[in-house]
């Protein structure tokens, strides 16, 4: 049954570097690069070394414990460097482009007449798993399970988010097939869900086999663990898989001519960009080709993703596996004098989701130009239902952190952290007056969960 | 501000060249991060972050009790004045002025003993000055007798800070309120001082020794001892008792006593409706005006700081104790106006800046309003049902300290049973 759900418990914020609706055609990036850190609790088994030759498709490396979840090159090239960090755990597999569009070549197939074995095969065979997600822990999805069901949300409500009414417009046909596809994998249905109160482009709104539901309100009403809380809870022993509709395309898009097609539209966005906008490259791309003469380089920070759940790169960096979007925004490594732009100021030009700054007398339309500085120190919880504004779970957060602080892992299953993912607590780390990094104690306790529970 | 950068950064730097002395870095940070925000950045996530802090939010609780500090010292003044014939046609500034040195003092020593003992722990645990004594700080004395002896303060900051604060790990960890503890340890340590009429007026006692000597020198001729030379005598027949002194006085009085409480409470009379409203009665340094103490609470849920569950929780609780004793009746405790009986002792501010404590108060939306209605509706109990304890609002919000972590496992437990339901249900 299709549901509309308002989200009210959240924030939205507006910042300045909204991408214009413009493709562009990025540079054709001197390297690629697969992160095998981007796949959490990935452990790479590579096929080659430096030096190894690869088609655009190829398997390039697989999961240890999971052969059969395979990670494809993006382009046709050789490994050039495998860049390792602590442990001599591999952060990078870099790909050098060698020019040539060589690529592995699978048969073309309706989805609707392939049986699900089938189906499964092919997406593992190519490379094509690991846009498969699965909650709980959001971590590539395992091809073993049988999800409940499976969750493309359509829309991105982070800030500055890519619109993928505007990325997917040309690709209906193929975002028809890709669905196609989904639905053999579960033996639920599968959930589309659309903006509610936004006019929706007809490819979403007319894609059929798919179950739609309208979302709207404030952010997080985009994240896919808000929407599957407000559909169908997570409870323990079940599983549902969710993936990002810009991938459900390039899934379409497999079936419909035997290739893994991996372009990638990517949206270019921050204020410290001169000219946000729509690039067109491919997976894995080196930032430099997509920021290139297009920033101002003076001590700013690179986001792989947006300002909220992104990682921290710079332009020696790379596109992130599921990032369609690059943020640039400023470096905030200076101190701020209290009485002028620090904790006492009168503070009409800081943000803050709180009242006790005035931003709220700002106009409604202001975009705001945020830095990365932490603005105050780590502190303990001493502020209470804070969390609660900006998470719009029937769960009480700070009570599941405490339980992961505490390493209670019947508390944290009760508390429900099946149901929730490190991109749900962006907010609350945002407006923690305690500046506590929520995200990643969340993604400490999913470890636990994965190792002691799954 | 590039020079106070520059005292800064070398005090940090010298600090660090010597290792004797580098463990007293919590010293120069508690003053570097008061002055300026530090260059800190995010590693990962939220790469932004909200303007808050914990200064900020601290901060704003200070200026909400701005309103109830100044009419503080006015009111000391006032109280002083007041029994003098002197001070009978004392202006307002004249009040301001005689309360402002005891009660600077009272903060300065609350300030002085409760940091020393903050930065006594942060050097021995090597962590960072947390905010939360700057609001205690203020609080202490704020809800103190203005004569109460000074060391008495020293002795129960310095408790409240380490029992209350510091064994449990410092700000944020504690499970009772600091600045109630500091109240509570001088009320049950030293009960002789705490209660009757001696301490809440500025210089009450002195000036009854004076009157009494002025007496003896009338009629038997003796000297007046030196030390009283410049104290104004007390004006017959006026007591130095609060009015929850007064009303608590009346439980086996004979009832031309109970009469005359009564009196006093009646329109004109010294704790009449317009007066406990103003506050212009005897009591603890900051909590006799329900105006003021409204005032801060505005500030506070404005600002959102304060919640508004725990505030309209308290006073309903209070409010339905103080009907529901209205209706029985049958003394001048039980007689007075609820709303009257409310703007009395330390309910509004014991519900404005006390119970509101986001530590010490329940953690959870559904918690918080039991939490609010239990503090309020016990203060009210305790301080009518038990003469004993006139001052029953800052029992009951101890009381409901405690309770919290209890009430809040309820609310979390009938939310994972609401979870758990839903599988059985599917």
């Amino acid at each position: 049954m299709s549901k509309a759900v308002k989200i009210r418990r959240g924030l939205n914020i507006a910042l300045q570097g909204k991408a214009d609706k413009v493709h562009a055609n990025a540079n054709e990036a001197k390297q690629y690069a697969i992160k095998p850190t981007d796949f959490h609790g990935l452990m790479p088994k590579l096929v080659g070394k430096e030096g190894h030759k690869l088609k655009a498709g190829s398997v390039l490396f697989y999961d240890k414990y999971n052969e059969s979840i395979k990670y494809a090159s993006p382009v046709s090239g050789e490994i050039s460097e495998i860049r390792r960090g602590e442990k001599r755990k591999i952060l990078e597999v870099i790909i050098t482009p060698d020019g040539k569009d060589s690529f592995e070549k699978h048969d073309v197939a309706d989805p609707n007449d392939l049986s699900r074995e089938e189906i499964l095969e092919k997406m593992l065979a190519s490379g094509l798993w690991p846009f498969i997600k699965m909650r709980p822990v959001d971590i590539v999805a395992n091809p073993t399970d049988t999800p409940k069901m499976i969750v493309v949300s359509a829309f991105d409500s982070h800030p500055l988010a890519p619109d993928y009414n505007f990325l997917l417009k040309d690709d209906q046909e193929a975002f028809q097939t890709g669905i196609n596809a989904l639905n053999k994998l579960t033996e639920g249905s599968v959930h589309l869900n659309i903006r509610g109160e936004k006019k929706q482009s007809s490819i979403f709104e007319q894609c059929e086999n798919v179950q739609i539901n309208l979302f709207g309100g404030v952010h997080p009403c985009g994240n896919v663990g808000v929407q599957i809380h407000h559909i169908d809870p997570i409870n323990k022993g079940e599983v549902v898989w969710t993936v990002n509709p810009a991938d459900v395309a390039v899934i379409g898009k497999f079936f419909m001519s035997g290739r893994f097609d991996t372009e990638r539209v990517v949206a270019l966005t921050g204020s410290k960009v001169n000219e946000p906008r729509y690039l067109k490259t491919k997976i894995g791309a080196s930032i430099d080709s997509l920021v290139k003469d297009n920033i101002d380089a003076e001590n700013v920070r690179i986001i792989s993703g947006n300002v909220l759940t992104g990682d921290k790169t710079d332009d020696k960096g790379f596109v992130g596996y599921y990032h369609h979007q690059i943020t640039v925004v400023p470096e905030g490594d200076h101190h701020k004098f209290f009485l002028t732009d620090g904790w006492l100021s009168l503070g009409f030009n800081r943000f803050s989701m709180s009242t006790s700054y005035p931003t709220m007398l700002n106009a409604p339309s202001k975009r705001w130009e945020l830095d990365t500085n932490l603005n105050g120190e780590e502190r303990a919880f001493v502020v209470s239902e804070q969390y609660e504004k900006v998470f719009p779970f029937d769960i009480y957060p700070v009570f599941l952190i405490k339980s992961i602080l505490t390493n209670d892992i019947d508390g944290m299953e009760k508390l429900g952290i099946y149901e929730v993912a490190p991109e749900d607590f962006a907010l609350c780390e945002f407006v923690c007056t305690s500046k506590i990094n929520s995200q990643k104690i969340i993604r400490d306790g999913l470890d636990i969960i994965k190792e002691e529970c799954l | 501000m590039k020079f106070l950068r520059n005292i800064f950064d070398n005090a940090h730097h010298k600090l660090e060249s010597k290792e004797k002395i580098k463990k007293f870095w919590p010293l120069i940070d508690a003053f570097d991060t008061l002055m300026f925000t530090p260059k800190e950045v995010t590693k990962s996530g939220s790469h932004i972050r909200d303007a808050i802090d914990l200064k900020r939010t601290m901060m704003l609780v200070i200026t909400a009790m701005v309103p109830c500090l100044l009419f503080g010292i006015y009111n000391a003044g006032y109280q002083s004045l007041r029994l003098t014939e002197a001070g009978w046609d004392a202006g307002v500034l004249d009040c301001f002025m005689a309360g402002l040195p005891k009660i600077l003092l009272l903060i300065i020593v609350s300030y002085a003993t409760g940091l020393g003992v903050e930065f006594i722990f942060a050097i021995r645990n090597q962590h960072s000055v947390a905010e939360g004594f700057l609001v205690s700080g203020m609080l202490i004395p704020l809800i103190m007798p203005i004569d109460v002896p000074l060391w008495m303060v020293v002795a129960a900051t310095a408790f409240a800070v380490l029992i209350g604060k510091e064994v449990f790990g410092g700000t944020g960890m504690n499970i009772l309120n600091v600045a109630l503890t500091a109240r509570a340890f001088l009320f049950f340590a030293y009960p002789t001082k705490m209660s009757g009429d001696k301490v809440w007026i500025s210089d009450y006692e002195l000036m009854k020794e004076k009157s009494l000597a002025v007496k003896e020198n009338v009629a038997n001729g003796t000297e007046i001892p030196e030390h009283l030379a410049n104290v104004p005598e007390l004006v017959d027949g006026m007591s130095g008792a609060t009015a929850m002194g007064e009303l608590a006085s009346t439980f086996d009085a004979t009832a031309a006593h109970s009469e005359a409480v009564t009196s006093m409470f009646a329109s004109g009379g010294q704790f009449d409706f317009m007066n406990s409203f103003l506050g212009l009665i005897p009591g603890s340094v900051g909590e006799t005006s329900a105006l003021a103490c409204l005032l801060g609470a505005g500030m506070l849920l404005a600002t959102g700081i304060a919640s508004w569950k725990v505030i309209g929780s308290f006073f309903v609780g209070g409010l339905f104790m103080t009907s529901v004793l209205f209706a029985i009746g049958g003394n001048p405790y039980f007689d007075l106006n609820p709303i009257h009986q409310l703007m009395l002792g330390g309910f509004m501010f014991g519900m404005v800046f006390m119970a509101t404590d986001p530590v010490t108060a329940c953690q959870t939306g559904t918690g918080k309003f039991i939490y609010g209605f239990l503090g309020g509706s016990l203060g009210i109990l305790i301080r009518i049902l038990n003469p004993a304890y006139p001052e029953g609002i800052m029992l009951a919000i101890l009381i409901a300290n405690v309770c919290a972590p209890l009430i809040d496992h309820m609310v979390i437990q009938s939310n994972i049973k609401r979870r758990l339901s839903r599988l059985k249900t599917a």
